[in-house]
């Protein structure tokens, strides 16, 4: 009860800060500062370097929302893994076919599969425009599909090459081209809905997540829009979206209140046609960038402007990037990170550039977000549900680890370690390879792509439990040589920063890592002149959780 | 119901239990003292994540509507194994007998709430928060049962949920729930929790009593009991065992909760859905005979959940879409096993889906009421009449 009452606070406070336009339009007229520019790149990337900060520094709020949104790609800078990019059919071995054959095609779709977690990772370390990997990363979730259920890599390959196309284009064309989307059309079942046998999957949650919202429509218009986007079908083969007329159900239908001979496209207008979408997605905006708590005024203001722009996605970003609720202190340091930014973000800020970054996708879905599989349509809730015991843990230990391989490096024979009572670290984000098996199939994370689930038809388990957990213990390996292979050094990361003294430059090392200042501040670690008994603290310090 | 009346009133419940909890024995041994603990009785939430397909579960095979209504997924009535002249098991829940056979398995037929919805995670959070259909309440009923009834400070945690991150009817409040992979890795890593700090937002406020939770948990929870019974391998099998360890040495847990899932078999269906059932049903097994060996199912009731059944008449790909009522298990040393609620009568439908016979509330104003001793309508806002799901 007491964190709602503070969260209703927190909520208000913005409004006593900014009522009064004269400061407003002061604070809107002036450079950002380094403290304006992190939150603007935290906010909007994933961790900012100390470069960075002092680029974005001296701009005014509008130049540098501007800059923000004027660096959006289309496509990935770091080309795919070659796999992705092959022709052959792509259809999955029948029924009938033999057990080996079927192992091999889902071992196949496996590696592919934590290839492409890896590319995705890299691109979003390598890209000139963080914006628009987190957008990209935003829309997955919004229209979510999993490759748990699609199975076939190269389609969820294609999916993100859609979902980066239009990241920062129209959401109404996105909406359009995800509805015919390969990987979409299997995940919510489009493939199974026939004229004669419609499956309501996708037009129900069409309508609840990706538009209007719960509440907002009726069941008949849930069976009325299947029938609608009946016929669309896929090529098996070539995976390709392709029109089945005679599957199609040309009828008349009723929906939200309109009747005609509509098709899926005149449905998905007819959606983009209500207010609640605009509203939906605007709201859904604002908790990824301003706050936990979006004003309703406010999101229906916004939400006005983006439907009338023809959804301009940049639209509704400029807006929210350039409210005063966005820049206000009370908003700094109120949003928890996802696991993808965690260490996504921990990477750039450290300007760690690691030679394969699959094992770092890996580690991501040990703290509850495995790329490509979300849990389910609705995707990760976010917010505070990132964050519980075993998730808190298993991210604590992940950022220990930066702080951890130099000082292996100093001292150099195991025996001489345990002699001095200090522990090995040896696996995965700290836990022993066993315990890093144990724990992802303890977790069930297939998710971890590590593991076969049987896919919609129903095939059986290909795999046993201690293969699954032999692929954990191989992926726990990996993390761990590729934290040893960093070669990072804290010492020589601090001492880059600017600063003339040992002390100004662990504050300037606190600007680049926190969001607000820390918040076990009494405890002293924070003060250690020992370069890595100071990062250590800080990247353990519950504020390092937020952005 | 306020800690002094409870104590008058638990005394027949708590006499009645055989091995004694450190709570228990503290009771019984200074029954004037405060701290006599509802929650010496353990409860286990088993959700079967994405809504099961109950008429495939616990078949009314006799029906003829049955075979009418599933035309590809109607069981052979060979497979099934007959619990009723009307009603037959899931071949994949043969690992079940003998807990029905004890009479410790109670069948729940037709579980579910008037004016269904059909959104999986609207349906869930009516479920965990125990709402109305129209009704949005914030807190899960667990949470709300804590916080007018907390257990012990001493206890290492409200409720441990096992290989989920979402904590269900527990989230909300300020319930002291931790989320567990596996316990010897939990106390291994719980060093890297922060005592204190300022709670200056609501993100950070809830990073910090998260902190707070697992030094708690640490300081008092031992994972490492070695059972004799094995445990089926596989996700849910480890769930079951975590759970059998968490809740074996003294550290004291009211509400363990198990996901199994996902049952949101919208096309072919029968595969998964065998698989699903398996994993429940050697699952589960396992869990009895562990705390058996143990001699703690006499203070344990296990209870399935999900967002909704599965609708009667299969969809064109070979499987169910979203239903409304469906069928559930109760299992414990004290269940009073058999039928509760009203076998479906599949004659009268069509297109539709099943009427619900028992309101999901009832189930968890047994557990309150006669499981815990506590004020159902509290809780629940309104007085649903426990199921005579216990014995005395």
């Amino acid at each position: 009860m007491r964190f709602r009452r503070f969260r209703a606070v927190a909520a208000r406070w913005p409004w006593v800060l900014t009522g009064f336009t004269a400061a407003v339009a002061t604070a809107a007229a002036a450079p950002i500062g380094e403290d304006g520019a992190r939150h603007l790149l935290a906010r909007t990337g994933y961790g900012p370097t100390a470069a960075e900060i002092r680029d974005y520094a001296p701009l005014e709020r509008d130049a540098a929302v501007a800059r923000v949104l004027g660096s959006a790609r289309t496509k990935a800078l770091t080309p795919p893994p070659p796999a992705m990019l092959a022709a052959d059919p792509m259809r999955p071995p029948r029924e009938t076919s033999g057990v080996e054959e079927r192992r091999a095609f889902v071992q196949r779709q496996i590696r592919a599969g934590i290839e492409l977690r890896g590319w995705w990772l890299s691109e979003m370390l390598a890209t000139d425009s963080p914006i628009t990997e987190r957008m990209t990363l935003f829309w997955h979730n919004h229209f979510v599909s999993s490759q748990q259920k699609v199975r076939i890599a190269r389609l969820m390959y294609r999916q993100n090459v859609t979902l980066r196309a239009h990241a920062l284009g129209d959401f109404g064309a996105l909406l359009h081209a995800i509805a015919k989307d390969p990987a979409m059309l299997v995940y919510l079942d489009g493939v199974q809905n026939r004229r004669a046998a419609p499956n309501e999957n996708f037009a129900r949650e069409v309508m609840e997540l990706f538009t209007l919202g719960e509440g907002r429509y009726t069941e008949r218009d849930v069976k009325e829009a299947a029938r609608a986007f009946s016929g669309w079908s896929l090529e098996r083969d070539t995976g390709t979206f392709v029109f089945r007329r005679a599957l199609h159900d040309p009828g008349d239908k009723t929906i939200l209140g309109r009747t005609g001979r509509f098709d899926g496209d005149a449905v998905l207008d007819l959606l983009l046609a209500q207010e609640a979408t605009a509203e939906l997605v605007v709201g859904k905006l604002w908790r990824e960038f301003v706050s936990p708590d979006p004003d309703a005024g406010e999101v229906r203001r916004i939400a006005g402007e983006f439907r009338r722009s023809g959804y301009r996605i940049p639209v509704a970003l400029s807006a929210l990037l350039r409210s005063d609720r966005f820049w206000a202190e009370a908003n700094r340091g109120v949003l928890i990170k996802s696991p993808v930014e965690l260490v996504v973000g921990t990477l750039r800020s450290l300007e760690i550039e690691p030679a394969d970054a699959a094992p770092f996708a890996i580690a991501a879905a040990g703290m509850g977000q495995n790329l490509l599989s979300p849990p389910n349509v609705r995707g990760w809730r976010g917010g505070e549900a990132w964050i519980d015991t075993n998730t808190l843990l298993a991210r604590k230990q992940f950022v220990a680890q930066f702080a951890r391989y130099e000082e292996m490096r100093k001292t150099p024979s195991r025996p001489e370690r345990a002699a001095a009572g200090l522990a090995t670290p040896d696996a995965t984000c700290g836990m022993p390879p066993d315990a890093a098996a144990d724990a992802a199939a303890d977790a069930g994370m297939d998710a971890q792509g590590l593991r076969a689930t049987p896919g919609p038809t129903g095939a059986p388990a290909v795999q046993s439990a201690d293969a699954a957990k032999l692929r954990a213990l191989r992926a726990a390996r990996a993390v761990d040589r590729a934290f040893r292979e960093l070669g990072f050094s804290p010492t020589r990361w601090i001492a880059a920063l600017p600063g003339d003294t040992p002390a100004d430059k662990r504050a300037a090392a606190q600007r680049v890592l926190l969001p607000i200042s820390p918040a076990a501040g009494g405890t002293g670690a924070h003060d250690e002149a020992d370069p890595l008994a100071f990062l250590r603290a800080t990247l353990a310090d519950p504020v390092y959780q937020l952005k | 119901m306020d800690r002094r009346r409870f104590l008058a009133a638990g005394a027949a419940a708590l006499a009645g239990t055989t091995a004694a909890s450190r709570a228990s024995v503290a009771w019984a041994a200074a029954p004037a003292a405060a701290g006599a603990e509802p929650y010496a009785r353990l409860l286990v939430l088993v959700e079967l994540k994405g809504g099961n397909d109950g008429l495939n579960t616990v078949v009314p095979h006799t029906d003829p509507g049955y075979a009418r209504l599933r035309p590809r997924l109607a069981l052979r009535r060979d497979d099934l194994i007959p619990i009723s002249e009307r009603l037959a098991l899931h071949p994949s829940l043969a690992p079940l007998l003998p807990a029905w056979e004890s009479r410790e398995l109670a069948i729940l037929q037709g579980v579910g709430y008037p004016d269904p919805n059909l959104s999986h995670f609207r349906s869930i959070e009516i479920w965990d928060t125990a709402s109305r259909s129209a009704e949005f309440l914030a807190d899960g009923w667990l949470a709300r049962t804590f916080a007018r009834t907390p257990p012990p400070r001493g206890y290492a945690a409200d409720g441990v949920v096992v290989g989920s991150g979402d904590l269900g009817p527990l989230a909300g409040g300020s319930t002291r729930a931790i989320a567990l992979a596996d316990p010897e890795q939990f106390l291994r890593r719980a060093k890297l929790a922060t005592a204190a700090g300022e709670r200056r937002n609501a993100a950070l406020a809830h990073i910090l009593k998260v902190e707070d939770d697992i030094l708690n948990a640490a300081a008092h929870l031992d994972g490492r009991h070695a059972y004799a019974t094995p445990f089926p391998s596989g996700p849910f099998g480890s769930a079951v065992r975590t759970a059998a360890r968490v809740v074996a040495g003294d550290a004291g847990v009211a509400v363990v909760r198990l996901t199994l899932g996902s049952f949101d078999t919208h096309s072919n269906q029968l595969g998964t859905h065998a698989r699903l059932l398996g994993e429940l049903a050697q699952g589960l097994a396992a869990l009895r005979l562990a705390l058996i060996e143990i001699g703690r199912w006499d203070r344990t009731l296990v209870v399935t959940y999900a967002e909704f059944g599965r609708r009667p008449r299969e969809n064109q790909s070979a499987g169910t879409d979203h239903g409304t009522a469906s069928v559930h298990f109760a299992l414990g040393g004290r269940v009073a096993g058999g039928l509760l609620g009203a076998t479906p009568d599949l004659g009268r439908v069509g297109e539709g889906n099943l009427p619900h016979a028992i309101d999901f509330r009832s189930v968890y104003a047994t557990i309150l009421e006669r499981w815990w001793s506590l004020d159902s309508r509290a809780v629940l806002g309104t007085r649903f009449e426990p199921l005579p799901l216990l014995r005395a």
